[in-house]
Formats: C-alpha cells, sequence, structure tokens
C-alpha cells in the first residue's frame, strides 16, 4: 500500500510540474525559445502574490487575479524587448539572454525580498485532505493543483485547436515566414505566445508558493523540474508535457519511498534515461501541437 | 502602357534587388492593371521568385519603388501587404505541415478580408480539396500542396494574387486541373501575377506577358501578339533575334522534376 501511495502522491506532485512546465513548453513550441528564465518567472509571481497578500486585505487566491496579468504583461514586454530582437541574432540568442534575465531576476528578487524564505498562507487549505481508504489519503491543494494543471493545458490544448489566433499560432511554429503571408504579424504573435506561457508559469508560481516555501533562488530548481518535464514528455507537445509532468512527480515520490534521499535524484535518473533510450520524449509527436 | 500605368493596380518603378552582394533585380518597371493577368516568364535565375518576393514584402527594394492601390508600400510589413489584399503562394508552395487542409485554408483568413472567397467557394474552384480537407498538410502530394497554397491565398480574398511557379515539379495532368481553377479566380474580378517557365500555359493564361532576363525585362507584349519564337529569343537572350527554328523546340514546355 506504501506503493499505491507513492505513486499517487506521485501523479500529485506531477500536476504541479505540469503546471509550471507547460508555459516553457510552449514558448519552445512555437518559437525554439529555451527560456532559462521560466523559474524565476515562476518565483517572482509567488513574491508578488506573497507581497500583495501582506501589503493589501487580498485573500491568497484572489492574488491570482492581479498577479496573472501583470506576469503576462512582463512576459509580453520580454518578448518585444528582448527575445524578438535576440531571435534575428540566431538561435542561440534568445537562450543567453534568457539566462541574463534569470541571473538579474533572482538578484533583484533577493534585493526586494531578502534571502528569507517565504510562503503564502492558505489556511486550512494546506492541510486538509481527502480519505480514500485506511492508508491513502491524498491532499486536497494538490489535487486542486492537478486539476488546474489539466484545466490549463486542455485550454490551451483546445485555444490552439479552434480559434482564429490559436491556428495563427500553429502556423507561426510550422513555418513563421509562410504565416506572415496570411497577414499573421509574427512579431505579435510571439508576444502573444510568450504572454500566454508566462501567464500560465504566474498561476504555477503563486500555486508553488502555496504548497512549500520558496527563496529568490528556488527558480533554478523550478526550471530543471519543469525543463526535465518538457523533456521526458516530449518537446513542443503540451499534452506530452502533462505525462512528463506526471511520469517526474511519480519517478521521485516512487524513489523517496526506495529512500527518502533518493527523491529527486530519481528524478534526474529517469529524465536522463529518457534522453539516451528516447530522446524525443515518451509521447512522439510528429511536429504536432497536439 | 501609360493608360494602365494611370491605373496599374500594381506598379512597380526602377525597383533594385539585392541578396547581400548580388544584384538579383535591375532598376525593374512592371505594371498590372486591376482585373488583368500578367505572366512573368524567365529562365532560373532572371529574378522571377525575387519580384514576387518584393510584391509581397519578404524582401525590400534597395531602390525604387511598389505601388499598390495608388499607395507605396515599398516599406510596408508583409502582413500588412496581405490585409491590404495582396496574397502570394510562395516557391515550394510553404504548407503548414502540422495542420489540416482546411485549417491552411482557414488560416488563409486569418486578416479577415471581407470578399467572395470562403471554405466553400475554395472547395468548389478545387474539388480535390474538399476530399482531402482532413489531411495534414505533410502528407499531401504535390499537386494537392500546390491546390491548398493557392486555395490558402484565396483565403485572403486578395485583388492581387501572385502565384510562384505554379507547375514546378507537377505531372502535365497536375497542372492543367490547376489551371482549370484560374477561370473562377479571375472571373471574381482577382488580379493574377503569375511567375512560370512553362512557355505554353503562361501564354495560355495571360493576358500580356513580361519576360525576365538576369533581372532585367527583355520583352513586354500582348499574349495574343507575341510568337513563341520571339519569346524563345527573350527568354533565352538570343538578342531579339529570333533564333534559328529549331530554337523553339528547346523551350521548356512542360517541367517535371522529382
Amino acid at each position: 500500500m506504501d506503493w499505491v501511495n507513492a505513486v499517487l502522491q506521485g501523479l500529485l506532485l506531477g500536476g504541479q510540474y505540469a503546471l509550471l512546465a507547460c508555459g516553457l513548453s510552449l514558448m519552445f513550441g512555437v518559437m525554439r525559445i529555451v527560456n532559462l528564465a521560466h523559474g524565476v518567472l515562476a518565483v517572482a509571481a509567488a513574491y508578488l502574490a506573497y507581497w500583495l497578500v501582506s501589503h493589501t486585505a487580498l485573500p491568497s487566491f484572489a492574488t491570482l487575479v492581479i498577479v496573472i496579468p501583470v506576469m503576462a504583461a512582463v512576459g509580453w514586454a520580454l518578448q518585444i524587448g528582448l527575445f524578438n530582437r535576440a531571435l534575428k541574432q540566431g538561435e542561440l540568442s534568445p537562450l543567453l539572454v534568457s539566462f541574463g534575465v534569470a541571473v538579474i531576476g533572482a538578484n533583484l528578487l533577493q534585493e526586494g525580498f531578502k534571502a528569507d524564505s517565504r510562503s503564502i498562507a492558505i489556511g486550512d487549505l494546506a492541510t486538509s485532505s481527502i480519505r480514500l481508504s485506511d492508508d491513502l489519503s491524498i491532499g486536497v491543494f494538490s489535487l486542486i493543483t492537478l486539476v488546474v494543471a489539466v484545466v490549463v493545458i486542455g485550454g490551451l490544448r483546445a485555444f490552439m485547436a479552434y480559434t482564429r489566433v490559436g491556428r495563427g499560432m500553429r502556423a507561426t511554429k510550422d513555418d513563421h515566414e509562410a504565416a506572415t503571408l496570411m497577414g499573421i504579424n509574427e512579431r505579435t504573435m510571439y508576444a502573444l505566445a510568450t504572454a500566454i506561457a508566462i501567464a500560465t508559469v504566474a498561476l504555477a508560481g503563486v500555486f508553488l508558493g502555496m504548497s512549500t516555501q520558496f527563496t529568490p533562488t528556488y527558480g533554478d530548481l523550478v526550471l530543471i523540474f519543469a525543463f526535465e518535464a518538457v523533456i521526458i514528455g516530449g518537446l513542443g507537445n503540451l499534452w506530452a508535457t502533462l505525462v512528463g509532468g506526471l511520469v517526474l512527480g511519480v519517478a521521485q515520490t516512487v524513489g523517496a519511498q526506495i529512500d527518502p534521499a533518493y527523491g529527486v535524484l530519481a528524478g534526474h535518473l529517469v529524465f536522463l534515461a529518457v534522453l539516451l533510450v528516447r530522446p524525443q520524449g515518451l509521447l512522439v509527436s510528429k511536429a504536432v501541437m497536439a | 502602357m501609360t493608360d494602365t500605368e494611370a491605373t496599374a493596380l500594381l506598379g512597380l518603378t526602377g525597383v533594385d534587388v539585392h541578396y547581400g552582394d548580388f544584384q538579383a533585380l535591375y532598376g525593374l518597371d512592371l505594371s498590372v492593371a486591376e482585373g488583368e493577368t500578367l505572366a512573368v516568364i524567365g529562365a532560373n535565375g532572371a529574378g522571377k521568385t525575387t519580384l514576387l518576393k518584393t510584391i509581397s514584402g519578404l524582401m525590400k527594394p534597395t531602390r525604387g519603388t511598389v505601388r499598390f492601390a495608388g499607395r507605396d508600400v515599398s516599406r510596408t510589413a508583409t502582413h500588412k501587404r496581405v490585409r491590404s489584399g495582396i496574397a502570394l503562394t510562395p516557391e515550394g508552395r510553404r504548407i503548414f505541415a502540422s495542420m489540416t487542409v482546411e485549417e491552411n485554408l482557414k488560416v488563409g483568413a486569418y486578416g479577415r478580408r471581407p470578399g467572395p472567397w470562403t471554405l466553400r467557394a475554395v472547395y468548389d474552384a478545387f474539388p480535390l480539396l474538399a476530399e482531402k480537407r482532413t489531411r495534414r498538410g505533410g502528407f499531401l502530394s504535390g499537386g494537392e500542396q500546390q491546390a491548398t497554397a493557392i486555395g490558402r491565398a484565396l483565403m485572403s480574398n486578395p485583388r492581387l494574387l501572385l502565384l510562384d511557379e505554379v507547375s514546378l515539379g507537377l505531372a502535365p495532368v497536375v497542372i492543367a486541373d490547376i489551371y482549370a481553377a484560374l477561370p473562377a479566380i479571375t472571373a471574381k474580378g482577382t488580379t493574377v501575377l503569375v511567375v512560370e517557365q512553362d512557355l505554353t500555359q503562361a501564354l495560355a493564361v495571360a493576358d500580356r506577358v513580361q519576360c525576365l532576363l538576369e533581372g532585367r525585362t527583355v520583352l513586354e507584349a500582348a499574349a495574343t501578339d507575341v510568337t513563341r519564337a520571339e519569346v524563345a529569343a527573350a527568354y533565352f537572350g538570343t538578342g531579339g533575334v529570333p533564333a534559328q527554328r529549331g530554337a523553339a523546340a528547346t523551350i521548356p514546355t512542360t517541367r517535371q522534376e522529382a
């Protein structure tokens, strides 16, 4: 029963990883940009929510109404101001630029909020759980996170599949020059993709801040887990990223079941195994943002 | 000619275009009247594709102007030109491979220009596309891709349709199928500029032909006024003197490539 529990908890944890990773997956899928600032942006969103809770009367979940639009605007500005320019210099440039943003961002957070660890209070929700049997129970907040991850990824998928702008985004992904021949403004489309990606990571960051303690440099770990989730599932495919997140979560909790010190290591080993054996990811997709 | 220039839908004046140090077009003048079909012909490297890229905005002239519907669009971004009514079916078709035929067509309508072209109208013009509507672009034959590319361009309801090498790499029967749709397109008032290496097709569909050689115009005439020998001389740059009769036989008519 311990093992069943480990898998169950892993799936719940995986929901958080999937939510953290889907923005990374979206940006890579549309623009081939690996955004190394992804983790620090998640943490920045958590700090923004923390600041709002401590300086206003806003309840924790209500901060999302402010945090998500603000971070989406940050994403838009980053794309217009930095990444679009960097893309003109070749594929490697956005990677380097995002690395710079990650370093600067973490240091700015350090300046503004000190290195103390924080968390966003959510009251009883943090500890309440649903009993499935005598040995099995699942945390309500973890369950909410997983549901939110599935809804966000499903929503993104539907947006890409069925809306005019979503189709335009897929066209830009397939062939950005041909897309401009359809009347699509490539740079605006990229800015929109990044805005959406950063909005999802802001949501994920606030949820992260509600479930655990975070510090200004916590983004490094977030980036690694998000990156692993994307690679395990398969690049540029949103459902694959969900699966990747779940696999990573299960690997970590099952590893921890073997020995509590092995949790994170087990996740890394699964990631490496996937890179070696199936570098295209567990869910193979033929250039389809499915 | 001055008549058409006054009312021209598209007018290029003294256009130079460079790829780095290499100059592809030399002071090119070109004009297309509304409702007219112009065929631009020439051998490989004559500058035909560069011309279309310059009109659509994918390349910018280093000198000269491109005017469309009375406005100077020389510096206008491609996506804005599309929205003002210039559509290009590019060399190589450039179908969105992960998207179905129908999705490709819908993306063509991205700019939401009003006009006669809808999914239904495109399927009527290209019946083969209606059967393949759920097939992904990456799994289409060359002819299906070309039809999708033209349909996709039409979905933007262009005033000016630019067709680049429609016949390239297609079997004669497929080329005939695709060109069969052209009258339906011009009947809706769309102005067409077609670039071709296939002289027979070009002369059959066009009101007027303009022949390019190494980035310059070497012949311009109404399609009915020109003989194949004259065109052949211009095409190969044999100095305007009609070559011996045998030369006409060497004109590439239908190119079929891998």
